[in-house]
């Protein structure tokens, strides 16, 4: 029988970065898929990024993660969003070639060392005589024994697609649902609930009047999402925007009881910021027109997806609904929209390392634990594939906390909170969001990268140098100093008051830049982009992250605060039940995490780190 | 997104509760007598918990009393069955009571030992137990039927001695006060999900007016909190008493004008020496305003140590209380020229010892001072200088016009670190830092009464915007 340190089952998102993220930390690793054309298929919107997903990209790519790199191969049409926005908020987009996208992953995953791919369905797990994970058993009966598994099944688990009144199980159009696993899951007592997503009917680009609509450009110098692409050489396209009529709007809402989300035929959770077209009618009753871009799904492909309109009305109501939007009268429909419900654990079984607390050595990642998006389960790929890869080894876990990246704050959220509807990251969900910018992933994860050992010796090299020219530049920009006279000539606005300014101190004034300065002092001239850029984004927010620090040193504190995981909330005195409940379900590691589940008032942690302390002196 | 740990939250806490007095597990059944000491006709004793109903049985009769119903009954020691009292017995099922548990109270006859008894035979019960101080009210903020500004307020009304100091608790219990805060705070949390919906959801068609709005909107809140707490710390001074000082050299009549002030219109409310041995304190209710009155020793030159102390501390009492009365004696106007040095705009001169001077002659006037001749030992005048003193404390406390007002140091800090992040919000270049600002204007507070949270933020954005992409 075959034995691996690790199976990944599935070949998505999630899958993908977890595959390739335990075999670079040398765990020989199997990932199991219904089908090996299918593997990094996008299977809703053909993009990658975005505000705060684009972060998350840079922070996988930065642990030398595969996202970053397949997207400057896929890439279509690049664009960093929020331009006109400060650094922080600033967020890397780019639209995908869906196939090039899908190749560029298979080419990653089939050059990686230690992993190996094979087509199968997985039906069940099976568990050594302590209880933890030892195998998987296929479809077909055969089994494959590992010490570690990474379950990322996306919305096959007890997969359901509605489009109108129709409905059947798949796993997306197409393809079976897991039922095995479901099953399986049930029966090891993890809670599952339901959620569900939609997707957008797709349109044959040959029958869209172009010319009528307005034209949405890329950046004219795309910048790659990776560290290690040096430039996009990916043709590039443009995409265009049309929108909602009020003839549209009267067609949905004379059908909304044949719609499932309305006519109760779906029980999951829709996400509250990707509405279908149908709860925006609703919900927004008096806005006139709904914003649609048309983002076309390939190079070679004529497929557009039009983005802004995912619906499971009927197929007919789709039909007539299209007909009401400028540029699409005469569309035809290649595939029509549909809604998909599927299940999902309560993330808040799991540790940080993603490891469920009730299995050991079973993991999971992605739609599994509630998250919506690619990138949103990449990143957990990452972080499960990187555990279940070290505690193979018998290492310590990796865990980022939320001053540490978005990431941090993802897993975080999950394990602390849960999630009741799918969870997608903002950058309105990180609070240290002037420390955690998209320009400075490298800067803050790299280095734990290289330290854990999953950062190939390239990237090492690349990263210490650009580590070394920051450095220096800093060194010297705060050994320059200039007279206020000197500064008046060339036209800088200080006060007279003779008092010689550093460098550094004068790049934190709004107007002036490195490149004014370097008039003043020629050698600047000489820095690299990269590092002048990060410069001018550390200076700008110069008091702001000086007090972002302080309170980043009181949340480390609080993180710091262990609470025993044996603790028996039972006979914590002075909670309420409601809290008591709370908190047993999440079981947080930390006063920190503690006061992060909502409903758990400041009261309740101080009866909390009472009877904690009350222990401790009584077990010393 | 909240950092609830802050060492104020703390601090707060433990301002209506000794935490650390409670040992047990919360399915305790508590209980206290809830009237005050002393023989009275009638004491109350509360108990509440999860066994407050079968207690009540045990005591009371087979069968629980209506809700909410005073109902007769004959009282029994469960144990013996030996009567121990007969009285009215209400009965409050959770949540709908004042702690959220099941409460039940007992309405008995006054005297020590009956109350002694049923105590006795309340303490009788396993899982019932004496209530520790504040515990009740902690109760009730756990389970949410009180913030904490509302115990802020109903430990006010608890302690409140006067009217007015009566009815400011009774609007802070009531949350007047705590829906002003949150009203702001809602208003701060619309204002950061407009500053998040447009940063998070550029390519949106969001309102193009939404950042102007929002910093219009900004200056709006911060002038009301800066009007608020501008109030010269009104509402501070009736929960704390409007401090007034009696100041001059000795043997003017100080000491004679405290006492005529507490024996006239004024009742004392309480006598106790002061914190020097140089001050005496009297707490007056004067027209129901609280007013702390301090006698300070003779102020005059000197070199002997120990007068010199007591000289200091009359200077300081004076320097920081609300109102200073000058007494000086009219018959000897040479020996006034320092001690009026350190009269204060708005302080008041009596010319004490009128009976010695000359019906006609007139007494010095100073700019921005009242100035009154007055005789303590006669009574001249002195109703004019009582009605001129309680007219200025009733200008400074009373509460005719505008919002309740602030109480408490706490929520005065909190309001100004709201103002002043408020302020750099206005003034920020870059959206992002704009709603750094106000997540922490919102944070402050947040501290007054509740907390932050990111889904706060996030229900505001998907329910004011249609955000699709």
């Amino acid at each position: 029988m075959d034995t691996y340190d690790v199976i990944v089952i599935g070949g998505g998102h999630a899958g993908c970065e977890a595959a390739a993220a335990s075999a670079r930390l040398g765990a020989s690793t199997l990932l199991l898929t219904h089908k090996i054309e299918t593997i990094g298929e996008m299977s809703c919107n053909p993009a990658i990024g975005g505000l705060a997903k684009g972060h998350l990209v840079r922070e996988i790519d930065a642990l030398d993660g595969v996202m970053g790199r397949v997207i400057d191969r896929g890439g279509i049409q690049f664009r960093v969003l929020n331009k006109s926005r400060g650094p922080a908020v600033r967020g890397p987009r780019a639209q995908a070639d869906r196939k090039l996208y899908r190749e560029a992953m298979q080419d990653e995953l089939r050059g990686q060392e230690n992993l190996s791919i094979r087509a199968g369905a997985v039906e069940d797990l099976k568990f050594g005589a302590d209880g933890a994970v030892s195998g998987v058993v296929l479809l077909d009966g055969a089994e494959i024994s590992c010490g570690r598994v990474i379950l990322t099944t996306g919305t096959f688990l007890r997969g359901e697609i509605h489009i109108g009144e129709e409905r059947h199980p798949a796993g997306r159009v197409g393809e079976a649902p897991c039922l095995g696993l479901s099953q399986t899951l049930d029966k090891a007592g993890f809670a599952l609930g339901r959620l569900k997503t939609g997707t957008p009917p797709r349109l044959d680009g040959r029958t869209i009047d172009w010319q009528s609509l307005v034209e949405q450009r890329g950046d004219a110098v795309p910048i790659p999402f990776s560290f290690m692409t040096k430039a996009i050489t990916t043709p590039q396209i443009n995409c265009h925007i049309t929108g909602t009529t009020q003839a549209g709007h009267d067609i949905i809402r004379a059908n909304l009881d044949r719609a499932p989300m309305y006519s109760g035929q779906i029980e999951g959770t829709g996400p509250r910021y990707c509405p279908s077209i149908e709860d925006k009618v609703v919900r927004f009753a008096d806005k006139e027109r709904h914003q649609i871009f048309l983002e076309p799904e390939g190079l070679d492909d004529d497929t557009v997806y039009p983005n802004g309109i995912s619906t499971s009305l009927p197929e007919d109501v789709q039909l007539a609904f299209l007909k009401t939007i400028p540029g699409l009268e005469a569309a035809r429909v290649i595939r029509p929209g549909y809604a998909i419900e599927y299940d999902y654990v309560d993330p808040r079984e799991l540790r940080a390392t993603l490891e469920t607390r009730k299995i050991p050595g079973l993991y999971f990642a992605g739609q599994i634990n509630g998250t919506t998006g690619y990138e949103e389960a990449a990143a957990q790929g990452l972080m499960a594939g990187l555990n279940a890869a070290l505690a193979s080894g018998g290492g310590e876990p990796f865990v980022l906390d939320r001053a540490d990246a978005y990431i941090g704050v993802l897993i975080d959220d999950l394990i602390s909170r849960g999630t009741s509807e799918p969870y997608r990251m903002f950058t309105s969900r990180a609070e240290y969001r002037l420390q955690l910018r998209a320009d400075n992933a490298d800067q803050r994860l790299t280095p734990k990268g290289i330290a854990v050992g999953c950062v190939s010796s390239a990237r090492s090299v690349r990263f210490e140098e650009k580590a070394k020219a920051l450095r220096s530049a800093r060194d010297q920009l705060s050994n320059l100093t200039a007279a206020p006279k000197s500064l008046t000539d060339l036209g800088m606005v200080v006060t007279q008051d003779g008092k010689r300014r550093t460098g550094t101190r004068l790049l934190a004034y709004p107007e002036i830049t490195m490149d004014r300065l370097s008039a003043l002092w020629p050698e600047l001239g000489e820095l690299r982009q990269d590092v002048v850029e990060q410069m001018e984004i550390e200076a700008r927010y110069a008091t702001y992250l000086e007090r972002q620090n302080a309170d980043i040193e009181a949340f480390r504190r609080d993180e710091a605060l262990e609470i025993p995981p044996d603790l028996d909330l039972d006979m914590v005195g002075g909670l309420s039940n409601e809290v008591r409940e709370k908190l047993k379900v999440a079981r947080p590691a930390s006063f920190g995490a503690a006061a992060r589940i909502s409903g758990v008032t400041p009261a309740a942690l101080t009866a909390l780190l009472r009877y904690v302390r009350r222990r401790e002196q009584a077990a010393v | 997104m909240t950092q609830l740990i802050s060492s104020k939250d703390e601090v707060s806490l433990v301002v209506f509760a000794p935490l650390s007095n409670f040992g047990g597990m919360r399915d305790d059944t508590i209980f206290a007598p809830s009237s005050g000491g002393g023989t009275a006709g009638v004491a109350v004793i509360r108990i509440s918990g999860p066994e407050s109903g079968d207690i009540l049985k045990s005591l009371s009769g087979e069968t629980l009393p209506v809700p909410r119903y005073a109902t007769r009954a004959s009282l029994r020691d469960p144990d013996s069955g030996e009567a121990l009292d007969d009285g009215l017995v209400l009965w409050f099922p959770g949540p709908a009571s004042f702690t959220g548990e099941d409460v039940a109270e007992f309405h008995i006859h006054g005297g020590r030992a009956t109350i002694e008894a049923v105590s006795t035979a309340l303490s009788g019960f396993n899982s019932c137990r004496l209530a520790e101080p504040g515990e009740f009210s902690r109760r009730a903020f756990d389970n949410e039927k009180l913030d904490l500004a509302e115990i802020e307020g109903l430990a006010d009304l608890i302690a409140a001695e006067t009217e007015a100091q009566r009815k400011q608790a009774l609007r802070q219990l009531s949350g007047g006060i705590s829906e002003i805060y949150e009203n702001w705070r809602t208003a701060l949390l619309r204002l950061l999900a407009h500053a998040e919906a447009a940063i998070d959801f550029p390519e949106e068609d969001l309102p193009d007016s939404l950042l102007y709005d929002t910093k219009h909107n900004i200056l709006s809140i911060l002038e009301n909190i800066t009007q608020y707490i501008g109030d010269d710390r009104r509402g501070e001074r009736l929960r704390d008493g409007f401090q007034i000082t009696i100041a001059g050299p000795p043997n003017a009549g100080k000491s004679s004008l405290l006492n005529e002030l507490a024996q006239r219109d004024v009742a004392i409310v309480s006598e106790h020496a002061g914190t020097t041995r140089d001050v005496i304190e009297v707490r007056l209710d004067l027209g129901g305003y609280p007013v702390t009155i301090a006698d300070t020793a003779g102020m005059r030159s000197t070199t002997e140590s120990i007068e010199a102390e007591g000289v200091r501390r009359a200077k300081d009492r004076a320097d920081t209380s609300d109102l200073t009365i000058f007494v000086v004696d009219a018959s000897i106007q040479a020996a006034n020229s320092k001690i009026l040095a350190m009269v204060r705009p708005g302080d008041i001169v009596a010319y004490n010892k009128s009976d010695l001077l000359e019906a006609s002659a007139p007494i010095p006037e100073i700019r921005d001072v009242e100035t009154i001749a007055v005789s303590v030992k006669t009574g001249a005048e002195l109703d004019k200088l009582i009605g001129s003193v309680t007219e200025r404390v009733g200008l400074a406390l009373s509460d005719s016009a505008g919002p309740p007002p602030l109480t408490r140091l706490r929520h005065r800090e909190a309001l100004e670190d709201c103002q002043s992040a408020l302020a750099r919000a206005l003034n920020a270049l870059e959206v992002e830092l704009m709603a750094e600002d106000l997540r922490l204007a919102a944070r402050a507070l947040g501290r007054i009464t509740g907390r932050v949270d990111v889904e706060d933020i996030l229900d505001v954005i998907f329910g004011e915007f249609c955000i699709g992409k």
